[in-house]
């Protein structure tokens, strides 16, 4: 390259530099509701007593964590700047495939059992092969069924350019109908010898650290670096942010969209598992309407409908905040009924904060 | 290093385009050489752009043969033509205002760094070859800035750097001055100068008059499809230019 020798380094005098408190989290969204989260804390300690103690927080945490990995999947298809409405009834759909499997295959008799399970010697007992593979198998199965929800929602979304929120709504509907179909109506209940597993893994706690609070850590964590230090992750800020510009400059739109579905979908099946193991049960009513709380804790935790905006932080302090607020109503004794209309509330109060915030700069 | 018998950067012989029965290019001849600013000027629906798209690989010629560098060149897809070192800088720049002016140059081609089997955007390396290619720009646009928070004139320096990045050897440019300021329309010409310095060859489409003839070497207008003019910048004027636009005149 012919390079113009630079007699002089360029100097910044016009353009002033970026203050660290205008820039980053300090000047977004979930930053303020962060502090908004943080001196709710506060209050709640001294409105209540039994706020801070270990049994509630713990309650908390694996509360929160309930929606908090749904949140995560859905706050990728948010920054892209599509929605997904259909995760209530996948969280659903996959947890009764899990538990299904579970009971068929530790059913002597059913097709496939016979390489799972057999009959102990008194001729009652049901005894795994292998321990523990019953679990990982039918784990597999219910988020193989999400994933394939996920490709359909991506292929109608980015290759027959169908709306997200049409087609998410039709696919609320289709996978709900179903459960329904595939339970009779009646949901399903993980069974077998791998059971207890399976309620360690969902509902158990580490050194009193709920599990799913565990995933939750984690998954945040891979998906903070997956998005602010990977290519694909600078490209799903891309596509938000402007999607033919993405197109220009040669990022392979299509097949990005599909992903963020996939794992989208990926992550309401993940969750429907936990729950569903945490209830006992898959119900084929389980988590109705729940996309709408998992897609509030995203807007309010700072992922703009819009698209380019939203990170993992802001969609776990958005649950936190959920959970707490629901947490202080029942611990003050506060009618329960209430919840919802002060979730609403919330919503629109941190979008219009933010509106404020960016007039002002 | 203007157009001094070096061979073409770019050479179109004879480039024809049918959309159905509507004809809307025939029979272009034009070259441009290493270095040289060529301004293409004409109205609305005159085919400046169905020509641009050509050289870009957005649309195939129904006639004739694109030569770049000397080799004939087919290009299916636009990233075909960005490969041997075509590059378009848009309109409306094509930018993503929620990223930083260091992640848009590269955006489509993030420099990464492998940690075994995974390959993590190496954000160093990145914003330094990002300030290097602002400041051969010269331009005061620093790496880690939004591009929402930038002017107009700092948009259009990302979106140059965006081209400099490859080494383009030809860098096309679709109405850059159309919506700015004064002052940032300076700023843009001198952007053109640069890239003219180091040898690149630009393609300038612009409806304003002034920027044409203060940047360009040589202007080709366009009407009808056809080429009309194709004159050192010296041997016309603003008036026999706008004349072969309107169609006043027939050719020169």
């Amino acid at each position: 390259m012919m390079t113009l020798p630079l007699e002089n380094p360029i100097s910044f005098t016009n353009i002033g530099r970026i203050r660290w408190w205008q820039r980053g989290i300090f000047a977004s969204q979930t930053g303020y509701v962060l502090l908004a989260l943080l001196a709710l804390l506060v209050v709640m300690h001294f409105a209540s007593p039994y706020f801070f103690t270990q049994g509630n927080m713990q309650n908390v945490a694996k509360n929160f964590s309930f929606i908090a990995i749904a949140t995560l999947g859905v706050t990728f298809v948010i920054i892209t700047g599509g929605i997904d409405l259909s995760v209530g009834s996948l969280m659903c759909f996959a947890a009764m495939i899990t538990s299904m499997v579970m009971s068929g295959l530790s059913t002597p008799g059913m097709p496939g059992a016979s390489l799972f399970v057999h009959l102990a010697a008194d001729g009652k007992t049901v005894v795994a092969n292998v321990p523990g593979l019953i679990l990982v198998v039918s784990v597999v199965a219910g988020l193989v069924v999400s994933l394939l929800v996920g490709l359909v929602n991506g292929f109608c979304i980015a290759v027959l350019g169908l709306s997200p929120f049409v087609t998410t709504l039709g696919m609320l509907s289709i996978v709900r109908g179903l459960g329904y179909v595939v339970s009779n109506g009646r949901g399903s209940f993980p069974g077998g010898p791998d059971a207890d597993y399976f309620y360690a893994l969902t509902s158990g706690d580490v050194l009193g650290v709920p599990a799913p609070f565990i995933y939750l850590v984690i998954l945040a964590a891979v998906m903070a670096v997956v998005l602010h230090h990977t290519s694909f992750g600078r490209h799903v800020f891309a596509l938000g942010g402007n999607e033919k510009a993405a197109e220009l400059t040669g990022i392979p739109v299509v097949r990005v969209k599909i992903e963020v579905y996939v794992i989208c979908a990926l992550a309401a099946g993940l969750q429907g598992i936990i729950i569903s193991g945490w209830l006992g049960s898959a119900p084929a009513n389980m988590a109705t309407s729940y996309e709408l709380n998992v897609i509030a804790a995203a807007v309010i935790g700072g992922a703009n409908l819009a698209g380019g905006l939203g990170g993992p932080l802001g969609a776990i302090v958005g649950c936190v905040l959920l959970e707490v607020i629901r947490n202080g109503l029942v611990l003050a004794q506060v009618n329960s009924y209430w919840q919802q209309t002060l979730v609403g509330v919330i919503i629109i109060l941190a979008v219009l904060v933010d509106r404020i915030r960016s007039r002002m700069t | 290093m203007a157009s001094t018998g070096a061979t073409p950067i770019l050479e179109l012989t004879g480039i024809g385009k049918e959309f159905g029965a509507i004809r809307a290019l025939h029979g272009v001849d034009m070259h441009v050489h290493p270095g040289e600013v060529v301004g293409l000027m004409g109205d609305n629906g005159a085919g400046k752009s169905t020509l641009v798209k050509i050289i870009a690989g957005n649309f195939r010629p129904t006639h004739g043969e694109v030569r770049f560098d000397g080799n004939a060149v087919h290009f299916y897809r636009p990233i075909d033509a960005r490969a041997v070192g075509i590059e378009v800088v848009y309109q409306d720049l094509a930018l993503a205002d929620n990223l930083t002016a260091a992640a848009n140059v590269f955006l489509g081609r993030e420099l990464t760094r492998k940690f075994g089997p995974i390959a993590l955007l190496d954000h160093k390396a990145m914003a330094s070859r990002a300030l290097k290619l602002f400041g051969e720009l010269r331009s005061e646009t620093r790496p880690h800035d939004l591009v929402k928070q930038m002017s107009g004139g700092q948009r259009q320096a990302v979106a140059i750097a965006r081209t400099r990045l490859s080494n383009a050897k030809l860098v096309m440019m679709d109405e850059p001055t159309a919506a700015i300021s004064v002052r940032q329309v300076e700023q843009v010409l001198s952007l053109i100068h640069r890239l003219k310095e180091q040898g690149v060859a630009v393609m300038l489409i612009s409806h304003r008059m002034p920027d044409v003839f203060a940047v360009c070497d040589r202007v080709v207008v366009m009407r009808r499809g056809e080429k009309r003019a194709d004159k050192a910048i010296h041997d016309t004027s603003p008036e026999e230019v706008t004349a072969l636009i309107t169609g006043a005149k027939e050719a020169a």
